[in-house]
């Protein structure tokens, strides 16, 4: 007999149907899957056939055919064990061919017959969704995940028996529910870190601001104990609100790394600090199944590097073209994976090697030396931060101070009207942030009265300035003119710009 | 060959330095003597004034003056020198410095790009060290171009640090300054210096005791300070540890008999203690140029501009006047400088550029900001 059922297979960050198709018939006791499996699912066969006897079925002894279409894309993952005892059962008649329509069943079995949880349950419940399934049956632990995408049934079950009691409607469990509405808005009240902890920094606070406005990269130095580390962490809380279509596409790549927690949803904007000896792999991702990495998981959030020099060099350059794209391509042979990476990329560094330059009573290294440590970032790299500033560190006297510091909140609303009037400035462009123009744009957008045409030009002589540091002043003026809510570029804006202005190659002395 | 050429390959003989040249000189009566003297006569007269006056001339550095007598070698190499627009003075030429004459051991022979300054002209050594503070830095950019600016010669060994601050500042000022260095008269050490290298021979010069082509040996330069002292009135020590080679040069200059100045500095700076040591010996601590220059000319008096530091145009603006009371020599970053005035940042960050362009306040670091004194 042959009976159809329905699961879903992670590509890229998106679900794919696949339909288990499962044939019992006469002939030589065999138990055959075919479909263009992984190791991992040839391996289900084994897990299948003994979680079905501990659940008290008896396989007849029959030739069984198991087959997961579309038969030419390649199946990994342990998500498959439960659909394929499903279709099993189906086909030897232990349950209703009907009730397996527009059902969607993901998990993986234990030899006991007990589920247990799979990555990607999200993105995989979310295509589902998309197209027309009514019901979904996912392991108890990852219901939470399911049930937030909504406009589906989601049930969480723990054995294979309640799987299949449910299946045949004796169970009349109630679906899971996530009142996605009432986790937003709890997520507003709770907030660990804010800028209202950092003392002082002045300048610093106001670049970030700036940076976050217009999606500049920044880049940070200063000796160790600056308060590098404390001012990235709190990026995020600046950063306007998710939504709920964002924080969907991030909770997908967290389903997928197997990163989301019990709640389901992620709903604080993300903050990933790979260590620097992270390899090119796990940093854009990849791996024989590619994977996101770790520039996918700080999709609209923030990527903190610290250290940078610390950094392989080769690991870094990677970065270049998913910081213009905002997504990041991974070619296999198979396929083709898109994984998006709109990020904001934050970095720490010290001065030189001891990190106390230009100190001289604390630092001792060379002019050579300090020049050497700061070479070791490409020019490259070093034009993709828009924004640069150095954070000093904080006496006493100021740590104590007890003047109130503004919170995240209010910098947040100061964001979020520069990035509204940045979005309704590119409408229609394929535009969302300032830091996305290109000198064609620039021209467009950043006009200059010739009086203040005529300042930079002075400070650009004045300065040996190159010409990519042109393109950047003017970026980040225009972001600042946003954050003043003015159309018009002014002096004030540009004397500002100039001084994030990033650092060239004569950073140090003559 | 001509004279020159014997006096070229006499003072180029490795392992015979001015001491020993001095000595083949007096025996001989010149170059050329020494080069057609038989190794016999050599040995012999040699041993005579070595009985006159005690002197360490052993029979190997006769064979090396033997070994090294290659006319053809010496004529090209030579040669060579003129190609290169090198001067080559010996104390047998006028051109010799003349102070460099009474100075102990000093170089027979000098190799010369640009032009010496005259005899007369006053001359101040500036030294330090090689690691200095932006603050050393700003300080020496401001006295040597003071005292560029009153006609004195800077004088320094172009090495990184205080040396290539003492000569850029005298530069910028439109002085004149002399670089002696520690190699080859060829070879710019260290090779970012190249521009300077460049710039100070156009008004000034570049010296060395040292034929082309060879290197910055370590041991070179203790050598090369007695001839930055040697040629100087007093010698300025503008930051040093408590032992640096910047005292070597002091220490020459004391034999020498020639003026220590010193900039003082908090006791807890680790680069002032050379310093401060001095001034505790009696060196005379600098507080303004006017302290150097009113012991170079006698009649020296005070000028407006040269004498008060603190004086602002005022043509500023309030806000202005503000921030340019609250920068110094001693460069500060733009956070400081904002937790000093108390103005926003973006104001701040508007004055600064303006007062720069206006070339009131100089960047010497990113962000960091220090009151423009070369101007």
């Amino acid at each position: 007999m042959f009976s159809k059922a329905y699961s879903a297979a992670i590509h890229g960050i998106d679900g794919l149907i696949v339909s288990v198709e499962a044939d019992v018939s006469d002939g030589l006791p065999i138990f055959d899957m075919v479909g263009f499996l992984g190791s991992e699912v040839k391996e289900a066969r084994e897990r299948v056939k003994i979680a079905l006897k501990n659940s008290g079925f008896r396989l007849p002894a029959k030739r069984i055919t198991v087959n997961l279409s579309p038969a030419d894309i390649r199946k990994e993952g342990t998500a498959f064990d439960l659909p394929v005892a499903i279709a099993i059962l189906t086909a030897l008649g232990y349950l209703p061919e009907e009730n397996l329509k527009d059902v969607l069943i993901i998990g993986e079995l234990s030899l006991n017959g007990s589920i247990r949880k799979v990555n990607g349950v999200l993105p995989l419940v979310y295509s589902a969704q998309q197209q027309g399934f009514t019901k979904c049956i996912v392991p108890k632990e990852n219901a939470k995940e399911g049930a937030v995408v909504g406009k589906i049934e989601t049930y969480g079950v723990s054995t294979l028996l309640e799987a299949v009691a449910l299946l045949r409607g004796e169970h009349a469990a109630a679906p899971e529910y996530v009142d996605v509405d009432a986790l937003f808005q709890n997520n507003k009240q709770e907030e660990s870190i804010d800028f209202m902890d950092v003392a002082g920094q002045k300048a610093a606070k106001r670049a970030i601001e700036i940076a976050v406005s217009g999606m500049h990269n920044i880049l940070m130095i200063g000796p160790p104990g600056s308060g590098k580390t404390m001012l990235a962490r709190r990026i995020p809380t600046i950063m306007p609100e998710l939504s709920f279509e964002e924080s969907m596409e991030i909770s997908k790549i967290y389903s997928i790394a197997g990163l989301l927690d019990q709640q389901g949803l992620i709903l604080k904007r993300p903050f990933r600090s790979p260590h620097h000896t992270i390899t090119t792999s796990a940093l854009v991702g990849g791996g024989h199944t590619p994977r996101p990495g770790e520039i996918s998981l700080a999709h609209q959030g923030v990527l903190f590097l610290d250290e940078l020099p610390e950094f392989q060099m080769n690991t870094i350059e990677v970065l270049r073209q998913p910081l213009e794209d905002k997504v990041v391509t991974i070619a296999r042979l198979q396929a083709t994976y898109r994984y998006p990476a709109g990020f904001m990329v934050v970095a720490a560094m010290n001065p030189c090697n001891c990190g106390y330059y230009p100190d001289r009573n604390k630092c001792s290294c060379s002019v050579n030396q300090v020049k050497r440590y700061l070479s070791r970032i490409s020019q490259p790299l070093l034009d993709r931060f828009d924004i640069c500033i150095e954070t000093l560190q904080m006496n006493y006297k100021e740590l104590e101070a007890k003047t109130q510091e503004e919170t995240s909140e209010e910098i947040r609303k100061r964001v979020s009207i520069a990035r509204d009037m940045q979005l309704r400035r590119y409408q229609g462009q394929n535009i969302y942030f300032n830091s996305q123009l290109t000198p064609r744009t620039i021209k467009k957008f950043c006009k200059l009265n010739p009086k203040d045409r005529q300042l930079l030009e002075q400070a650009f002589i004045k300065m040996n300035l190159s010409a990519r540091a042109y393109h950047r002043i003017l970026k980040v003026a225009r972001t600042i003119a946003d954050l003043d809510q003015s159309e018009k570029i002014k002096s004030r804006h540009i004397s500002e710009a100039i001084c994030y202005r990033s650092l060239d190659q004569k950073y140090w002395g003559e | 060959m001509i004279n020159e050429e014997y006096n070229y390959w006499l003072s180029n003989i490795d392992g015979i330095g001015p001491r020993k040249i001095e000595l083949l000189r007096n025996t001989f009566g010149s170059a050329k003597e020494v080069f057609h003297a038989s190794r016999k006569e050599l040995i012999k007269r040699i041993e005579k004034t070595k009985r006159e006056e005690p002197i360490r001339f052993f029979n190997s550095d006769i064979e090396r003056v033997v070994n090294s007598r290659d006319e053809e070698k010496i004529h090209r190499d030579f040669s060579r020198l003129k190609e290169q627009g090198i001067q080559f003075v010996t104390k047998e030429d006028k051109e010799y410095p003349e102070r460099l004459r009474p100075v102990d051991n000093a170089p027979f022979a000098l190799y010369i790009k640009g032009k010496l300054p005259d005899n007369q002209q006053k001359a101040i050594a500036i030294v330090g060290a090689r690691e200095c503070t932006p603050y050393g830095m700003e300080i020496t950019r401001y006295l040597a171009g003071a005292l560029a600016r009153e006609g004195v010669v800077i004088l320094s060994g172009m090495a990184r640090g205080i040396d290539s601050y003492a000569h850029i500042g005298a530069l910028k000022a439109g002085g004149i300054t002399c670089a002696v260095l520690g190699c080859g008269i060829d070879i710019c050490y260290p090779r970012e210096n190249d521009r300077l290298y460049l710039e100070i021979q156009k008004d000034g010069a570049v010296l060395s005791e040292y034929a082309p082509g060879i290197q910055p040996l370590a041991g070179n330069f203790p050598m090369r300070n007695r001839i930055i002292s040697g040629l100087s009135d007093g010698i300025l020590v503008i930051e040093a540890k408590e032992r640096s080679g910047s005292l070597i040069t002091v220490d020459m200059g004391l034999e020498q008999g020639k003026e220590i100045y010193a900039l003082p500095g908090r006791i807890t700076d680790s680069l002032s203690v050379g310093c401060n040591n001095l001034i505790k010996m009696g060196a005379k601590p600098i507080t303004s140029a006017k302290d150097i220059l009113e012991d170079l000319f006698a009649n020296y008096k005070v000028t407006p501009i040269s004498g008060n530091m603190n004086s602002l145009p005022s043509w500023l603006q309030p806000e202005e006047q503000l921030v340019c009371q609250c920068l110094g020599m001693e460069p500060l970053h733009l956070e400081v400088l904002c937790g000093k005035t108390g103005l926003p940042v973006n104001q701040l960050m508007e004055i600064l550029l303006k007062l720069e362009l206006q070339g009131m306040i100089r960047q010497p670091m990113k962000n960091y900001y220090v009151l423009d004194k070369t101007n």
